[in-house]
């Protein structure tokens, strides 16, 4: 292993905010109650210190420690992506965590070691290292779900995301195990150059492929591997289920492609008809199930499902377009649902928080602001211009159809009706009906901060999206050391 | 940055503020929006002056869409055209602004109806100043969509609804087929900016396109002839041409100062500065042309005798708009787009102040609209009948004011362009003579004559009233707008303004052949008539005569042609409306409910059954979930096996 400079320069970022969450750590027990809430400026500082650091790293194209990390532009806008969905989670999580009475230091630790975890993951030069950030990732979100102790539904889904996980990281790693016995390297260019020789294509390696596809489709919660998703997402805390469904679906998307596209681009054909079964499976599942959910967490679970459908369309033909709009449409995914969520946590019937649809009846009403966001969000995830989730879609789709799947995207298109249903409806309970029940719409400075950022951006991406088009375009690049 | 880019900008502000903010105006939103639109006229008007010497420029403002070849930016084009256009645009919007702040005074929509116009007045000038067929598209929309809210701004009363709905579904047809010409368009350019396509126009000319394609049959005609016909259907809805004119005189169940900005100055020109705009396209499309020039010929003639009988002042001035548009379509489609667009600017300041003076005489006798209990109303409001004589003057064609040079310029071209050119000519010289007829019909019946407001005013208990002279916010509108009517068209041909626009409007050739009459003769002719309507007006209205009573009875089938519109709503009403309910309460009835119905609620129901099957699988149980994932692995590698034996 070499520590020159260069490898340490380059991995300053993840430095930086491994040593500024071990000082949150150490710093929680000195700092007052009342004053908790000043660990998250903290956090959100150290967050914006290491974007700017990661922003000096920007059009560098570096494999450091011996090709085990790569710096390059496709992962500083992954890790972009990463800080900024962390700052919107904290913003929106330190008057959530006060109300339900949840509020400790170590929430941040983890939070900012989760996103550490994926900033390693979509660097990852290397399977081993690959492993290390999934698992550090995960192992932090295990914790964040079953945040709320004395809640039986919190507990259940952070030992059953738990177990599941431990699951699906089993086979991801004999994954591995089989595309290192059969190579001799756990390198992804290594393994890339070893899958171009002709009569490479053992059983073990795509054995191999077929188990590490499966661990990504688990992260990603892709069905068939989704099972999980629902029960978790509506046990975790509200903050915490945005988190994993915006930040880290994203920076498993950007692992998933980095992956097949690097290291299985050789043997495309053997693994795009897999690829179109999870979309094709996750399309349907998620939208038909979220119809009948009554039940909002539960029902962005399945939407969430869907989405993962509709991106994995994304990752069928590698080619400067479907890279383009699948970063596109994680970016705009991003916005969309973590706004979502956020309108779901501040929303509060009796002091609970109002997660079931019978909370959103006549919201317009009584909150016409928060039906409005809401309906923004809704109409964005249902892929309704001008906003831009229907950009999002529109390119996904098109690269499909310039890849040769037009019925693919026939599909598409049909299931993403499918799902404007549950969308809109709940636009349709929040304006066309009488309220019922008294529910508390009341963010404060930094809840307002927050939805105003989603929602105008999930409005920008739609109505002016070129500088974030551009800015995309110039982090296409995936450097192959 | 370009001072350009403020004269759009300036009254979208408006819009915005006071749009947004309405509620804190209560009754002052004047404020914000007249100095705004003010400011984006002293803009416009030094950036007219300066266009004579200046080259034209395109401001790029931003990238909207980019998607493979497609490229659709928001670029302001500042061409003579554009220029010319602006100047106009601006200046009556901006006296409309002013005229409204007494006219609508006390109004409960007044800072709506503030924040419309202004949203108008930046969509009317972002569509002068579109640089490809889409931008224009969006801002063709927009105005239409601001004519719609304005024409139902008094949305509680039947009549208004019901005339924005009119407007709003028939520019639907008439914009559909606009659509499907940029559709076209882009297929065949695989461009929709103008500086890319009018070069490309010429490597097109034998390019033909079937039609019938989808009925296995053959039927090929010139793809340009297409274009241009489908882009000329928008201008038929968007200029009231017939078949799509009943829309108009509807209109005027709007607030008169919108009947002056949108639906006689500006919006409803926009059909004629597409065609001038495209030109390039129609000099290529000699069939268009045709159609063009037909159409407009008709609709010219058509409305003029439509407006000899009615009764309404606001339609008799709404009907002589349209007919008036369809000499500048004629002439548009014999070539002579420069003389188009000259009426139209000159058309834009009198029959603006015609329609305010029309105001003017409404608001003085508090909402009475039938020329038929007015009367008199000279010694009253006589700066109303001085700037409304000249108007009237104006639209028929007597020297020296704006009328005579631009519609005489019309008659010359059309007479020089060939033997159709001198069939459209003919109609053109008759529509002359209805037109100073109906025009003075009107002023004799209004200002002239007995005194009729009061007996029928006592009848509904309005004892006593005395018309008075409006506020100076609504006159000094008026005095304005007769000062343009007097040297507009004078400047305008002292000045060369076919010259001028020659930039982007080729002159027309006269037709070798064309011989006959010569320039001199032509326009002592088209004076003459006019002198002869504005005289028959006199001798059945401007005295007390028996003729137009006997006339009506004697040629009573002709009368009631023009009295009732040539029937063109009733017909509509038969044809379309009836057969629409006809049509839609069988679909209802027997396809809605049967077949359509069952199967969305079936496929709903599946879907939805489905879910609920699917859910069952949701147990809630960790193993369940293990046993679930497990599938999937062996599912995954079972599917790839099966797959590549294949």
């Amino acid at each position: 292993m070499n520590f020159s400079p260069v490898n340490i320069m380059g991995t300053m970022p993840e430095i930086y905010l491994t040593v500024l969450g071990s000082i949150l750590l150490l710093m929680e027990p000195f700092v007052p109650k009342e004053k908790r809430s000043w660990l998250g400026l903290f956090a959100i500082a150290s967050l914006i210190f290491a974007m700017i650091a990661t922003f000096g790293l920007n059009g560098k194209g570096l494999p450091l420690y011996q090709g085990l990390y790569i710096v390059d532009p496709f992962s500083n806008f992954f890790k972009m992506v990463i800080y900024t969905g962390t700052i919107i989670t904290i913003l929106f999580s330190l008057p959530y965590l006060e109300k339900e009475d949840i509020h400790v230091g170590e929430y941040y630790g983890f939070l900012i070691f989760a996103a550490v975890g994926m900033m390693i993951m979509v660097s990852a030069g290397d399977l081993i290292t690959l492993f290390l950030g999934i698992e550090l990732m995960s192992l932090c979100l295990y914790v964040l779900v079953g945040l709320k102790r004395s809640i039986h539904r919190s507990v259940e889904a952070s030992f059953k995301y738990f177990l599941l996980g431990a699951f699906a990281a089993a086979i991801f790693l004999y994954g591995i195990s089989l595309l290192y016995g059969a190579s001799g390297t756990e390198s992804i260019s290594g393994l890339a150059a070893f899958v171009q020789n002709p009569g490479a294509l053992k059983p073990m390696i795509i054995a191999g492929m077929i188990l590490t596809m499966v661990g990504f489709a688990f992260k990603v919660s892709a069905a068939p591997f989704h099972m999980w998703t629902p029960d978790v997402y509506e046990g975790a805390p509200t903050v915490v289920t945005g988190f994993m469904a915006s930040v880290g679906k994203v920076a498993a998307f950007g692992v998933f492609l980095r992956v097949f596209w690097v290291a299985f681009s050789a043997n495309k054909d053997h693994w795009t008809w897999l690829i179109i079964m999870i979309a094709i499976l996750s399309m349907l599942i998620g939208n038909i199930v979220a119809l009948v959910q009554k039940n909002i967490k539960r029902m962005l679970a399945y939407s969430s499902i869907g989405h993962a459908g509709f991106a994995v369309i994304g990752l069928l033909n590698p080619s400067r377009e479907s890279l383009f709009a699948l970063m596109f449409y994680l970016f705009v995914y991003l916005f969309m649902t973590l706004g979502a969520f956020g309108i779901v946590l501040i929303l509060r019937r009796k002091g609970v928080e109002g997660e079931e649809i019978q909370d959103f009846v006549g919201l317009n009403k009584k909150n016409p602001m928060a039906a409005f966001l809401m309906l923004i969000f809704m109409f964005s995830l249902a892929g309704i211009p001008p906003f831009g989730g229907f950009l999002a879609k529109f390119y996904i789709f098109m690269a499909a159809v310039h890849a040769g799947f037009t019925w693919l995207a026939v599909v598409g298109v049909l299931l993403s009706a499918v799902g404007a249903y549950y969308y809109i409806q709940i636009v349709m309970t929040m304006y066309m009906k009488e309220p019922e029940e008294v529910v508390e719409f009341m963010p404060n400075r930094m809840e307002k901060f927050a939805l105003f950022l989603t929602a105008a951006m999930t409005v920008v991406m739609g109505i002016f999206p070129l500088p974030f088009v551009h800015y995309i375009e110039t982090s296409l690049a995936i450097l192959v050391p | 940055m370009t001072p350009i880019i403020f004269i759009p900008l300036l009254p979208l502000i408006g819009f915005l503020v006071v749009g947004i903010f309405w509620p804190f105006f209560k009754g002052k939103g004047h404020f914000i929006a007249v100095p705004l639109m003010i400011g984006s006229w002293v803009i416009a008007t030094s950036e007219f002056f300066k266009s004579f010497t200046n080259p034209p420029n395109v401001t790029f403002v931003y990238d909207w869409i980019r998607s493979g070849h497609l490229d659709i930016g928001i670029s302001l084009q500042y061409d003579h055209l554009a220029a010319i256009m602006l100047f106009m645009v601006t200046t009556v919007a901006m006296l409309v602004h002013l005229y409204t702040i007494g006219y609508m005074h006390g109004d409960s929509g007044y800072d709506r109806f503030f924040s419309y116009i202004s949203l108008f007045s930046f969509s009317m000038i972002m569509l002068v100043l579109s640089n490809n067929l889409v931008e224009m598209f969006i801002f063709w929309e927009a105005v239409g969509l601001c004519s719609y809210l304005l024409i139902v701004h008094w949305y509680e009363r039947r009549p208004s609804w019901l005339a924005a709905n009119k407007a709003f579904i028939m520019n639907r047809v008439g914009d559909f087929g606009f659509l499907l010409g940029i559709f076209l368009t882009y297929s065949t350019f695989g461009s929709v900016s103008f500086a890319e396509i009018f070069p490309a126009i010429s490597s097109h000319l034998h390019q033909t396109v079937n039609i019938a394609s989808a009925f296995h049959g053959s039927m090929n005609i010139p793809v340009l002839d297409l274009i241009a016909l489908l882009l000329f259907l928008g201008a038929v809805g968007k200029s009231a041409q017939i078949p799509l004119h009943p829309w108009l005189p509807d209109a005027m169940e709007g607030p008169t100062p919108i009947s002056a900005l949108i639906h006689a100055a500006t919006m409803v020109t926009a059909g004629i500065f597409m065609i001038a705009r495209m030109n390039p396209l129609y000099n290529a499309a000699p069939f268009a042309a045709h159609v063009v020039a037909w159409t407009g010929g008709i609709t010219a003639i058509v409305a003029a005798t439509i407006a000899l009988t009615q009764p309404d002042i606001k339609k008799i001035i709404a009907y002589s708009t349209m007919s008036q548009l369809g000499y500048m379509v004629m002439v548009c489609g014999l070539g002579g787009y420069g003389a188009g667009i000259f009426h139209l600017l000159t058309h834009g300041a009198f029959k603006a102040l015609l329609f305010l003076g029309a105001g003017s005489v409404i608001h003085s006798l508090s909402g009475e609209q039938d020329v038929f209990r007015m009367g008199g109303l000279r010694k009253y409001i006589g700066l109303t009948f001085v700037t409304m004589l000249i108007g009237s003057l104006a639209l028929s064609g007597i020297p020296p004011f704006a009328g005579y040079y631009s519609k005489d310029l019309i008659l010359v071209t059309a007479y020089q362009q060939g033997p159709l050119g001198q069939i459209l000519w003919m109609i053109g010289v008759l529509t002359a003579v209805l037109t100073a007829f109906y025009s003075f019909r009107l002023m004799f019946l209004v200002f002239g004559g007995k005194e009729r407001f009061h007996s029928d005013q006592a009848g509904h208990g309005g004892h006593g009233i005395h018309p008075h002279e409006s506020p100076w916010t609504m006159t000094v509108p008026l005095v304005l707008l007769s000062i343009a009517a007097v040297v507009a068209g004078w400047a305008g041909e002292h000045y060369g303004v076919l010259e001028y626009l020659a930039q982007e409007l080729p002159i027309p050739h006269q037709d070798p052949v064309a011989g006959g009459m010569s320039d001199s003769a032509l326009k002592g002719l088209s004076v003459g008539v006019g002198v002869l309507g504005i005289f028959v007006a006199w001798a059945f209205y401007g005295r007390e005569s028996s003729i137009p009573g006997s006339l009506a009875k004697g040629l009573s089938f002709f009368y009631k042609l023009s009295l009732y519109k040539w029937y063109f709503d009733e017909l509509y009403d038969l044809v379309f409306v009836r057969s629409s309910f006809l049509i839609g309460r069988l679909f209802w009835q027997e396809l809605d409910k049967g077949v359509i119905d069952e199967t969305v609620n079936g496929v709903a129901a599946f879907f939805r059954n489905s879910g609920l099957g699917l859910r069952r699988y949701q147990t809630g149980q960790l193993q369940n979930y293990a046993m679930v994932m497990a599938i999937g692995v062996f599912g995954l590698v079972a599917f790839y096996l099966v797959f590549n034996r294949m």
